[in-house]
C-alpha cells in the first residue's frame, strides 16, 4: 500500500499544473464567452510541448492494451494513473480547454485498445509530427445515447473500401479533427443492423475523406472551448484496413462488442479525473477565499462547535478525496492488467456526482461572487456537469456496478 | 508509487479475520444483541487468533509483529463485519495496549503490556466520553491535577466498556494546562466508582458503564506521554474501519435478500430503484475504506494526519448510517423486524458519530 505519487507522476503533475496555471487560466473566461473560436496560441504551445514528450497530453493513447500486458509485469506500470493525475491538473486549469488540446484523444484510445500493431503505427506513429492534430470518437447518433447497440450508421464493404452512411452527434473535437487539422475520427458503424451488437465495428475515418461533413457545432452549457460536432457521412469511402479489429461478426467474447465496451474501462477513470479537477478548482477557490478572510477550517472541532461553513468545506474535501481514491484504484487495476469495469464505473459515478454537487455548493457558498461571471466559479459549475454525463451517465454506471455486484447479466437487470 | 492494495501479509490477516467473523461471530450476533451477553467462548477463540498479542514486541511477551494502523483497520473492519459488539469486546485490550505502545515509556511498557500476552483474554478499557451533549475531546470536564508526585483524577465518564473486568482503564483527562492526557488507572483504585451497566440503542451485547472518578489518586507513572490526541486519532481510524465493516455487513445481507425476494414477477434486485441503491452503497463503502486506509497509512508514516483522520471518521460515520438505513429500505417491512439483522446494524451504526475511544488500532 502506498498513497504517495511516484517521482515520475509528481513531475508530470507539476508540469501540468504549470500549464494549467500559466496557459489555461488566463484564457479560460475568453474561450468560454467566445464559443466556437480557436485558441491557437494555446494549441500551438501544447502541441510543441507534446512533441518533446509524447505522453504529456495523450489520454490513454500510449498505454498498452489489457490483452497485451503481461499479468505479472516485472516493472509496475502506472501509465493510466499518471494520465489521471495529469488530467486532474489540466481540468483544474480549464475542463473545456483540456478537452480541446490537440492529441489523439478518445480516438487514439480506441486505436490503442482495438487496433493492430500496424494500425497503431499508421494512425498514431507520426501523429505528433507537423501541425496540431486531433483524434476523436463518434458513437452517439441523434436517436440514441447510452443505448449504443442502436448504432444505425452503416458500413458496407465495396471492394477495397468501406462505405459509411449515417449521422453522428456529440463528437468531441470532431470539427478540429476533420476540418481544422489532418486528424481522424473513430466511427462506430454496423455491418448488419439485424445482427445487433456483434455487428457494430469501429472505423478510422481520416480528415479529408470525401462524403464527410461537419454539419453542426453544438452550443453548450459548459466546456465551451471544446468543440462538439455533428458529422454526416454520405457514401464516405475509407480503405478496407481502416476497420479496428476483425470484420467477422463475432457473437461473444472480447473480440466482439464487449471488447469495444472495454475501452470505457480505460476512459471512465480519465473522465472521473477531469471531473475531480474541475471540482478541485472550485474548492481551492473557496478555501483560498476563506483563508484570505482569516477563516480557519478546524478539522478536529466537535460537531456541535463546527460552523456550517467548516462542515461543508470538510465534506467537500472528503468527497473529493473519496472520488480521487476510487479513480486511482481503477487506474491501478488498469495498469496491472486487471479487469476493472466495476471499479471504473464506481469512480466515474462518484466523481461525476461529486463534481456536480461540489461546484454547485461552491457557487452557493460564495453568494453573489459565486454567481457572477467576473469569477470562474460559475463556469466551473457549468463545466462540471458534463462529467456526470459523458462516457456513461451516472445511471449507466450505477447499472454496471449493480450488475457486477449482483452477478446479473444485461438481460437480468436493465 | 500509488498502490491501493493490501500486501500479502495484510491479505492473509484479512482472510483469517473475515473467516472467523463469518463462521464464529456472526452466528452469535443476534443473541448477543437480544440478551446483552457475549459468550466467553467466542472471546476466547478470538484471543487465540493472537490479534492483540501480535502487535506487542517480543520483549514484553508479544509476537512482535506489525504495529501498523493499516493492518489494525483490516482487523477492525473484518471483526465488525461479523458483529460490532463482539468486535469491540474482543479488541478491548487494544485500548490499553495501543495507548501504552504509542505513548508509554519503557517502564510502563514493561509493567503493563505482559498482562495482555497471557493464555487467556484480558479485557482493557478506556474512559473517554462524558455524559454531556456538547462533549469535545479537547475540552474534557474530567481533570487530572498534579498532586505531589502523582495526580488526582476527578470527573464523570460514560460509555466505558468492560469497566468491571478490565485490567486497566485508560482515563482521558485534562491536565493542569488543559491538555488532554491519558492516565492508566486500575478499576479497583480507591475513588473509582463503577455505576450500573448502561442501556444503549445499539451495541447492546457490549457491557458499558458510567464511571465516576472521585478524587482518585494515581502515582506519577500513571500518565502516558504528554498529549494524548495522536492516540485518539488512532482510535478514530479503528472506529472508522469498524463502521465500514458494519456497512459492508448491511450491504451483503440486503444484496442477498434482494436477489432472493420476488416482486412483480422478478427479483427485487432486478428493479433499478433497488439495484441502483445497492450500487451506491457498494461505491460508498469502497470509497470510505480507501479514505480510511489513507488516514491509517499516514499514521503509519508518522504523519500528523489530523485532517485525514477527521475526514475519514466523519465520512465513515455518515456512510455507515446511510448504508444501513438503505439496507433496511431494501428489505422493506422485513428490515424493521428484528429477525433480520439490518435494523441492528443501523442501531449499531448510529453510534459511530458518538463513540470516541471505544476502539483502537
Amino acid at each position: 500500500m502506498n498513497f504517495n505519487l511516484s517521482e515520475a507522476a509528481t513531475k508530470r503533475k507539476e508540469l501540468m499544473s504549470y500549464a494549467a496555471q500559466e496557459l489555461m487560466r488566463p484564457i479560460s473566461r475568453q474561450f468560454d464567452e467566445e464559443e466556437h473560436t480557436e485558441p491557437w496560441d494555446f494549441f500551438n504551445t501544447m502541441w510543441e510541448a507534446s512533441k518533446g514528450s509524447r505522453e504529456s497530453t495523450s489520454i490513454t493513447g500510449d498505454n498498452p492494451t489489457q490483452e497485451e500486458k503481461p499479468k505479472s509485469a516485472a516493472k509496475a506500470s502506472e501509465g493510466t494513473l499518471i494520465a489521471a493525475v495529469q488530467i486532474e491538473e489540466l481540468a483544474w486549469g480549464d475542463a473545456g480547454l483540456y478537452l480541446a488540446i490537440p492529441n489523439p484523444g478518445l480516438g487514439g484510445a480506441a486505436v490503442s485498445a482495438a487496433g493492430t500493431a500496424e494500425q497503431k503505427k499508421r494512425f498514431l506513429g507520426d501523429f505528433h509530427e507537423g501541425k496540431p492534430r486531433w483524434g476523436a470518437m463518434a458513437i452517439t447518433e441523434p436517436h440514441f445515447g447510452s443505448d449504443s447497440k442502436q448504432v444505425a450508421t452503416t458500413a458496407r464493404r465495396d471492394g477495397d473500401e468501406w462505405v459509411l452512411n449515417g449521422t453522428k452527434i456529440f463528437c468531441t473535437s470532431g470539427y478540429r479533427a476533420l476540418e481544422l487539422s489532418e486528424g481522424f475520427v473513430i466511427v462506430w458503424a454496423t455491418l448488419d443492423k439485424s445482427r445487433g451488437r456483434p455487428a457494430i465495428k469501429s472505423f478510422v475515418v481520416p480528415a479529408g475523406t470525401p462524403g464527410v461533413t461537419v454539419s453542426k457545432l453544438e452550443d453548450k452549457m459548459g466546456i465551451r472551448a471544446s468543440d462538439t460536432a455533428q458529422i454526416v457521412f454520405e457514401d464516405a469511402r475509407i480503405p478496407a484496413d481502416n476497420i479496428l479489429g476483425t470484420e467477422e461478426i463475432v457473437e461473444k467474447g472480447r473480440a466482439g462488442f464487449k471488447g469495444v465496451m472495454a475501452t470505457f474501462d480505460a476512459t471512465r477513470p480519465i473522465v472521473a479525473a477531469s471531473g475531480i479537477g474541475v471540482a478541485r478548482a472550485a474548492l481551492d477557490f473557496v478555501k483560498d477565499t476563506l483563508a484570505e478572510n482569516g477563516i480557519e477550517i478546524r478539522y478536529e472541532a466537535s460537531r456541535n462547535e463546527m460552523t456550517v461553513l467548516e462542515s461543508e468545506v470538510i465534506d467537500m474535501e472528503t468527497q473529493l478525496q473519496a472520488a480521487r481514491l476510487l479513480t486511482w484504484r481503477a487506474c491501478n487495476m488498469m495498469d496491472r492488467g486487471e479487469r476493472n469495469s466495476c471499479e471504473a464505473s464506481m469512480c466515474k459515478a462518484k466523481a461525476g456526482l461529486v463534481a456536480t454537487k461540489l461546484t454547485q455548493k461552491c457557487v452557493e457558498l460564495l453568494g453573489p461572487l459565486g454567481y457572477s461571471r467576473k469569477l470562474l466559479v460559475e463556469k466551473w459549475m457549468r463545466d462540471a456537469k458534463i462529467a456526470d454525463i459523458y462516457e456513461g451517465t451516472q445511471q449507466i454506471n450505477q447499472m454496471i456496478i449493480a450488475r457486477s455486484i449482483l452477478g446479473y447479466s444485461s438481460t437480468e437487470l436493465n | 508509487m500509488i498502490d491501493l492494495r493490501l500486501d500479502e501479509e495484510q491479505q492473509l490477516i484479512q482472510d483469517t479475520v473475515t473467516a472467523f467473523a463469518s463462521e464464529q461471530i456472526r452466528p452469535a450476533a443476534h443473541e448477543a444483541d437480544e440478551t446483552g451477553t457475549i459468550p466467553a467462548s467466542i472471546i476466547d477463540k478470538a484471543w487465540e487468533l493472537g490479534l492483540i498479542q501480535a502487535s506487542i514486541p517480543e520483549e514484553y511477551g508479544g509476537y512482535g509483529q506489525s504495529q501498523s494502523a493499516v493492518t489494525g483497520t483490516i482487523v477492525a473492519e473484518g471483526l465488525a463485519e461479523g458483529d460490532l459488539a463482539i468486535a469491540l469486546h474482543a479488541l478491548s485490550p487494544r485500548l490499553v495496549v495501543d495507548a501504552v505502545l504509542h505513548l508509554g515509556n519503557e517502564q510502563q511498557k514493561k509493567s503493563i503490556l505482559p498482562r495482555y500476552c497471557g493464555e487467556k483474554f484480558a479485557a482493557g478499557s478506556a474512559a473517554v466520553l462524558e455524559p454531556r451533549w456538547d462533549f469535545a475531546l479537547d475540552k474534557l470536564d474530567t481533570t487530572a491535577k498534579t498532586d505531589g508526585d502523582g495526580f488526582v483524577i476527578s470527573g464523570h465518564k460514560c460509555f466505558v466498556p468492560l469497566a468491571r473486568e478490565a485490567q486497566d482503564i485508560i482515563v482521558y483527562a485534562s491536565d493542569d494546562n488543559g491538555v488532554t492526557g491519558a492516565f492508566v488507572v486500575q478499576p479497583d483504585t480507591p475513588g473509582v466508582e463503577i455505576g450500573e451497566r448502561e442501556k444503549n440503542m445499539g451495541v447492546r451485547g457490549l457491557e458499558t458503564y458510567e464511571v465516576a472518578f472521585n478524587d482518585c489518586r494515581v502515582d506519577g507513572g500513571a500518565r502516558l506521554g504528554s498529549d494524548a490526541r495522536p492516540l485518539l486519532r488512532r482510535a478514530r481510524v479503528a472506529q472508522s474501519a469498524m463502521a465500514v465493516g458494519v456497512a459492508k455487513a448491511a450491504l451483503d445481507y440486503s444484496l442477498d435478500y434482494a436477489k432472493d425476494r420476488e416482486v412483480f414477477g422478478v427479483k427485487v434486485a432486478q428493479k433499478q430503484a433497488i439495484a441502483f441503491m445497492l450500487a451506491d452503497m457498494a461505491t460508498e463503502i469502497d470509497a470510505c475504506r480507501l479514505v480510511n486506509w489513507e488516514a491509517a497509512w499516514n499514521l503509519d508514516q508518522s504523519n500528523d494526519a489530523a485532517r485525514e483522520v477527521a475526514m475519514a471518521h466523519r465520512y465513515a460515520s455518515d456512510t455507515v448510517m446511510s448504508v444501513t438505513d438503505n439496507g433496511i429500505q431494501v428489505l422493506g417491512g422485513h428490515g424493521f423486524i428484528r429477525d433480520h439483522p439490518v435494523e441492528m446494524w443501523a442501531r449499531n451504526g448510529r453510534g459511530f458519530a458518538t463513540f470516541e475511544g471505544l476502539a483502537s488500532v
